[in-house]
């Protein structure tokens, strides 16, 4: 017989009361958030998307962006994003494999490096884009261009990659690394046969946020990929993202309030579409690897 | 049972005319950092029979198997001290790649890959730089027909190996171990997690093993040691240290042992 069938009624009542207040809290709670987001996002749709066509699309800002398109920033923004993951995935998943499948041999080194990636995590953006600016403009002599500006964001996500990655490579049943050393198996064969492709949905959380935050980033690459509009002829061309062509017409130009709303709804479009391309590419590679039921 | 092996897969401490190695431990014992999994133990499990360990959980029982390949390196603090020989060979001295391949394990749980059946099977052999297509084809013919899996599965290769029952997830774990060609297996409780049919299947299995490959389990199921095993080692918890108590055959432990508490447990009035 379950417990509560055998409390005293005045407990029952008292014990009722208290949970469907609970319920109704969590209940109250997580509809409040949504309805946050929901009102967010129902703005910029309704703002933004009725004045995104093919021709704010497909031209060049003109008049500081107040007619005209965002082709170029949208071109920008891709090749940022594509400089930061290409950097910064392979640095990752290096890392994470590191922590997760070395750590017990070198526990110094894996507790100094997380201790790092937890600090580094911390860091506000704009201490990265100085940091970036004064690494990868100055030093290394990149200048402001989309190169720098990619750089310095693969710095700023790699903590949140690895960490995410490393829960995922974490999370893998022992029993695959166990049955693997029983056999006489190399590491690296189990790790990309078995490992990687069953810690893929925590590859892809990673990867997901780390593009999330590179995508929405604005003060890091103010100081490194700079904000020229035009179309970016090579990565050593300075871009203007579009995160940061929102924070340029909402706070410089006046009446820039309209294209600014479309170029956040094209910003949150994008973000859309590429989450659900990595999802499915991932669906996809971890299928062709493995059969999990 | 004569398998075409190719050359890469000469092992080390085999003898001449292919009897399987005997196990011999000396003074052999494990510790997880300052706590002592068992005490040092000196026994000698011949080549060929079935050897079961027994005793109460947490008696070191797993623990010693895991010394037998070097499976408890995985565990960092695990600091082993004694000696472990394959006939005359020191397993401290072989690399681990040979040495796995040698000693198979069969674990409690079983552990198939999340791959195809078909590759559960070819991936490890792969591994070790099998590649001729057909040389990989007819071992796994032959290893899933010496488990019983073979007409069970021949029409499936290609489906998930986790959408196999138990039962037959144990044997393709079983069938993964002697595609490797081992000649000793370790087996950690191999019967304890399956259903009886499948654990009797299983056990005969195991006895079939008997002659080709020197067999230790562990088992918990003292019927299924006295119907397979030649001889019986029984561990016990001392000063919450593990022991290795009574060795002998599987008569004298089961009708004649020495120590009471061997008698105590056997008899069912201790563990």
């Amino acid at each position: 017989m379950a417990p509560w069938i055998s409390l005293l009624p005045a407990q029952r009542h008292r014990f009722s009361a208290k949970e469907s207040l609970a319920t109704a809290v969590v209940w109250g709670v997580a509809l409040g958030i949504t309805a946050i987001f929901a009102a967010l996002l129902g703005d910029v749709v309704w703002q933004g998307g009725r004045q995104v066509n093919w021709v704010f699309l497909t031209q060049a800002p003109q008049r500081a962006g107040l007619e005209g398109g965002i082709a170029p920033i949208v071109v920008s923004t891709g090749l940022v994003l594509m400089v930061c993951m290409g950097v910064s995935l392979p640095l990752g998943l290096g890392t994470a494999v590191f922590l997760s499948e070395l750590s017990r041999q070198h526990p110094f080194w894996s507790r100094t490096i997380r201790l790092s990636l937890d600090i580094l995590a911390g860091v506000p953006s704009v201490v990265f884009g100085l940091f970036g600016n004064a690494f990868f403009c100055k030093g290394l002599g990149l200048g402001f261009s989309i190169l720098s500006g990619g750089l310095t964001l693969a710095c700023m996500v790699l903590p949140i990659l690895i960490r995410s990655i490393q829960v995922g490579l974490s999370g893998v049943p022992p029993e695959y690394r166990q049955a693997s050393a029983a056999l006489g198996l190399s590491r690296l064969g189990a790790l990309g046969t078995l490992i990687v492709p069953a810690a893929m949905p925590g590859i892809v959380v990673g990867i997901l946020l780390g593009i999330g935050r590179a995508i929405a980033e604005t003060a890091a690459l103010i100081f490194t990929s700079g904000y020229v509009d035009r179309m970016p002829a090579s990565l050593l061309d300075s871009g203007r993202v579009l995160s940061i062509h929102i924070f340029d017409l909402a706070m410089n130009v006046p009446g820039g309030e309209a294209p600014a709303y479309a170029t956040a709804f094209v910003l949150v479009a994008l973000l859309v579409i590429i989450n659900s391309l990595v999802s499915g590419w991932a669906k996809r590679f971890q299928q062709s690897k493995i059969q999990v039921l | 049972m004569t398998f075409p092996f190719p050359s890469v897969l000469q092992q080390p401490a085999s003898t001449e005319h292919g009897t399987p190695p005997a196990v011999r431990v000396e003074q052999l014992s494990l510790r997880y950092g300052k706590k002592v999994a068992f005490a040092p133990v000196d026994a000698h499990f011949p080549g060929g029979q079935i050897s079961a360990l027994i005793g109460p959980s947490g008696c070191g029982k797993t623990s010693f198997l895991s010394c037998l390949n070097r499976l408890h390196e995985l565990i960092p603090p695990a600091r082993v001290s004694g000696q472990v020989y394959l006939n005359h060979c020191d397993i401290a001295t072989l690399p681990l790649t040979p040495l796995r391949r040698q000693v198979g394990m069969l674990f409690q749980k079983p552990n198939p890959f999340p791959l195809s059946i078909y590759r559960n099977l070819a991936f490890p052999l792969k591994e070790h730089g099998i590649r001729d297509r057909t040389h990989i084809n007819t071992i796994i013919e032959t290893t899933l027909q010496e488990v019983g899996l073979w007409s069970e599965v021949k029409d499936r290769l290609k489906a998930p190996a986790l959408s196999l029952s138990g039962g037959q997830q144990q044997r393709l774990c079983l069938a993964r171990a002697l595609a490797l060609k081992p000649q000793v297996l370790l087996m950690d409780e191999p019967c304890s997690a399956l259903d009886p049919l499948s654990s009797e299947i299983v056990e005969d299995l195991i006895v079939r093993l008997k002659g080709t490959y020197t067999v230790l389990i562990v088992t918990h199921n003292l019927g299924q040691a006295s119907r397979i095993a030649d001889q019986v080692a029984f561990f016990w918890v001392q000063h919450e240290v593990g022991q290795l108590i009574e060795f002998g055959s599987t008569q004298d432990i089961f009708s004649n042992p020495q120590n009471p508490l061997t008698l105590a447990y056997v008899r069912g009035r201790r563990g």
